[in-house]
């Protein structure tokens, strides 16, 4: 492959990017909604929020919803719990990283960190097996679940605050190593994080006399978190905050001289990944009814990467088709090949995309309709009626 | 290069698409003809090499028989954690869920073995036996109905060398073993029968696993202890031995199951010779010579000789996965391949077994956990000059709560037992 060529794709790559989204003018942030070129729906005297989801439903849209509705009831028990959910907690907690990654430009390793720091608040606080050692505080679960939300929100922010000043692969680095730190800590403290051993049994509660761990209830808990993150994130990228922060991603000292706190823009977006993170946290933990300091080993700070990488971090649906791909070929590359060489699968594919399509699998599915659909252009999270 | 990319593209395509066929029809032969095990060891992570003795072990048991059991051909389904229970579940509940396997065989770590015990109460009808997994609390607390685990554990491989240490004249020990469950459960076998006999435990140092500077437990050590407990995996345990000779030290060791390895024999130090007369204990000894041991040995080099990967003599974990899986085929040939009724005939059968293993026979108490032997070993200098091991004593029938009162038994902890 040649430089020229490279070149080439990281151009386009550029362009793609900033296409879609493209710089608001100067002092214009608040005007810079993209209004529709035509609105059909401007007459008619419906409520505000159903022109909205007329305006920007598509056929694809309600049959995805469709799909995700049925799919527990014809899947097996294994494939709702294991591979849907599971992917689904895992797409979220990636969530977190594609939106800082993609739209702040900031690539953290602690993502995995801030949702084990919900996990444990949730262990610690809640009620959990602990080998009966009374280190959990069993309150109630409408109070653990703010309380770990607001811990692991808080640390995230703190976490942005420290690692803002750096960027690129220092980021990189530092986020490494407070995600490190935190594993030993965990591992090593034995009168609050329970050690090596960790904590078991933690589950979600029973609310509404359902049980929510069995698989189609917690499929659709974590179906519903999912969906929720994965709208809030589509919808805070279009708010001037989203607009100012993908701005301080393409050029920081720009957005500077044109009076935007970037350091602030970057922590807030921190806080909000840890947000994010911290709810996925909490769903994996309850997924697994476990966590121990191999939840938050570097191992499963990578993975997190791995994931969001793998999907593509251009569009937030890209942690999800991410997370599918990454738990099937966790479960299943076992049965393709000789027992003891199944990591190699794992590697190979994921090698395979990355080497194919440097922007995932959204890239791999931008270039496949080039290629074979009708003319258009590549990732388009513009509202339809402008293409 | 333009042809180039669209060929790779489609080639792409198909291979999703053969994959994609591929699990759809891994789904469609679930049932019916031969019975399927399930076999979970670790091929990953810390305790990859013990895994695959495992897993060597547990094939060994279903070769010797010929593929066979209770008159129907079996199946086995393989599949691998890290020694983490989350993943080891996850490796469970396929195999269970989507591979439909009748029996489950493992997990090989302790942790693992308590996460999978609570997944088998939601499964009641397939059958767990135990693969390697040690923890105490599998089988003490909560037992589930149908978990079985036909080996010993942690505790119970410490009986004798308690005796041991007191017959060699040590009144006071120091304890230095690793901060989690199994060398809880480790120092508690050792202390059950040496607090008992009037020996004394002053202090007890519990190291951060994975740690590998060990100067401040050195400089805890009292100076009227007359020997050293170290529960410490092998290679940590020849760390320990070099800073301790580096600051000086002279106490005599003594080790525990895992502790004295052929990492430790090698050890090259100038303490090597005081290694001499180190004591530990376990459930298998390498110079054990039972004329089953010796059998049971041959076979595992004839199947598995080193040039193919196989360990020059079969490890603790190809022990235990041998134990459990022959077991499982044992208790099948019982009920002659019946599985009918939820098992039901089947689990009464395991529960009865009395298990021929080329250590002694093993058998279950009510909360289907083995009582089975121990060896108590020593190290000693052969004619070539090496360290190697001999049998010291063999303790049969050793119960799971070491002939404590099942009402007065506590699991191991940080604190328990404690007599200083």
């Amino acid at each position: 492959m040649s430089a020229a060529y490279w070149r080439r794709a990281m151009n386009t790559g550029l362009a793609a990017a900033a296409r879609p989204l493209p710089l608001p003018k100067a002092g214009a942030v608040t005007a810079s909604t993209p209004a529709p070129v035509i609105d059909p729906y401007e007459a008619s005297d419906a409520p505000r929020w159903l022109k909205f989801l007329w305006r920007h439903l598509a056929a694809r849209h309600v049959f995805v919803f469709a799909l995700l509705l049925i799919y527990p009831f014809v899947a097996t028990p294994f494939f709702t719990f294991q591979i849907a959910a599971q992917s689904l907690a895992l797409g979220l907690i990636a969530l977190s990283l594609t939106f800082l990654g993609g739209y702040g430009g900031m690539v953290s390793l602690a993502q995995m960190t801030i949702a084990g720091i919900a996990g444990y608040a949730v262990s610690i606080l809640g009620v959990s097996g602990a080998s009966g050692q009374a280190m959990s505080l069993a309150w109630p679960w409408w109070v653990v679940v703010p309380f770990a939300l607001v811990i692991a929100t808080t640390v995230a922010a703190l976490i942005g605050w420290l690692s803002v000043r750096t960027e690129g692969i220092y980021t990189i680095m530092i986020t490494l190593a407070i995600g490190v730190a935190f594993y030993y800590l965990v591992l090593q403290n034995y009168s609050v994080f329970n050690g090596f051993q960790g904590f078991q049994k933690v589950y979600p509660p029973t609310v509404l006399g359902i049980d929510w761990r069995s698989p189609v209830p917690f499929y659709f808990l974590v179906l519903f978190w999912s969906l929720a993150g994965y709208l809030f994130v589509k919808w805070l990228v279009r708010t001037p905050f989203g607009i100012a922060l993908q701005g301080v991603r393409d050029n920081p000292r720009r957005m500077a001289a044109l009076g935007f706190n970037v350091t602030a823009h970057r922590v807030a977006a921190y806080a909000v990944a840890g947000l994010i993170a911290a709810v996925g946290g909490i769903l994996f933990t309850w997924y697994n009814g476990l966590i121990s300091p191999n939840s938050v080993g570097t191992g499963w700070l990578i993975n997190i990467l791995v994931i969001a990488v793998l999907g593509g971090m251009r569009h937030p649906i890209g942690a999800f088709l991410g997370g599918i791909v990454f738990v099937l070929l966790q479960t299943f590359a076992i049965d393709v090949i000789d027992r003891e060489r199944f990591n190699l699968v794992i590697g190979v594919v994921f090698l395979a995309i990355v080497l194919f399509s440097p922007d995932g699998l959204l890239g791999l599915w931008a270039k496949l309709r080039s290629r074979f659909g009708p003319r258009q252009a590549l990732v388009s999270p513009t509202p339809r009626r402008q293409a | 290069m333009r042809v180039n990319k669209r060929f790779v593209v489609r080639s792409m395509v198909a291979a999703a698409a053969l994959a994609v066929g591929a699990f759809g029809a891994g789904g469609a032969f679930a049932q019916g003809g031969p019975i399927k095990i399930g076999l979970l060891a670790t091929l990953e992570g810390p305790f990859a090499a013990g895994g695959a003795d495992g897993m060597r072990g547990a094939e060994l048991a279903l070769m010797q028989r010929g593929g066979m059991a209770g008159g129907r051909k079996i199946e086995i389904v393989k599949a691998s954690s890290n020694a983490n229970p989350d993943v080891a579940v996850n490796a469970v509940r396929k195999l269970v869920e989507q591979d439909k396997v009748d029996i489950m065989v493992g997990p090989l770590s302790g942790s693992e073995g308590i996460a999978v015990k609570d997944y088998s109460k939601t499964q009641p009808n397939v059958t767990f036996i135990n693969g390697g997994s040690g923890a105490q609390a599998t089988t003490l607390v909560n037992p589930s109905p149908n978990f079985f685990r036909f080996n010993t554990e942690g505790a119970q491989w410490m009986v004798g060398l308690g005796k041991a240490a007191w017959d060699k004249g040590y009144k006071r020990v120091m304890v230095i073993a690793e901060d989690y469950a199994f060398p809880y459960s480790q120092v508690q076998g050792f202390m059950a029968e040496f607090c008992r006999l009037g020996g004394k435990v002053p202090v007890k140092a519990w190291v951060p696993l994975g740690g590998k500077d060990y100067a401040s437990t050195i400089a805890r050590i009292p100076k009227d202890v007359d020997a050293l407990l170290v529960v410490l995996g092998g290679a940590d345990a020849v760390n320990f031995l070099n800073q301790y000779e580096a600051a000086g030290g002279d106490k005599p060791m003594m080790g525990g199951s895992i502790t004295v390895s052929q990492d430790v024999l090698n050890y090259r130090g100038k303490r090597r010779d005081s290694l001499v007369g180190t004591i530990s204990a376990g459930p298998l000894a390498d110079a054990f010579d039972g004329a089953d041991w010796k059998a049971f040995v041959a076979d595992y080099k004839k199947n598995f000789p080193v040039d193919k990967g196989g360990f020059p003599s079969p490890s603790l974990f190809a022990l235990v996965y041998y134990t459990n899986m022959k077991a499982a085929l044992d208790a099948l040939d019982a009920v002659k391949g019946d599985l009918s009724g939820g098992q039901a005939k089947y689990r009464e059968a395991l529960s009865k077994l009395e298990l021929k293993m080329p250590t002694g026979t093993v058998k279950l108490d009510g909360n289907r956990q083995a009582i089975g032997t121990t060896f108590v070993t020593e190290v000693v200098k052969d004619s070539k000059g090496e360290l190697t091991t001999r049998v010291l004593r063999k303790v049969d029938n050793v119960d799971q709560t070491l002939g404590i009162p099942k009402d007065q038994f506590k699991i191991g902890s940080r604190d328990e037992p404690a007599c200083p």
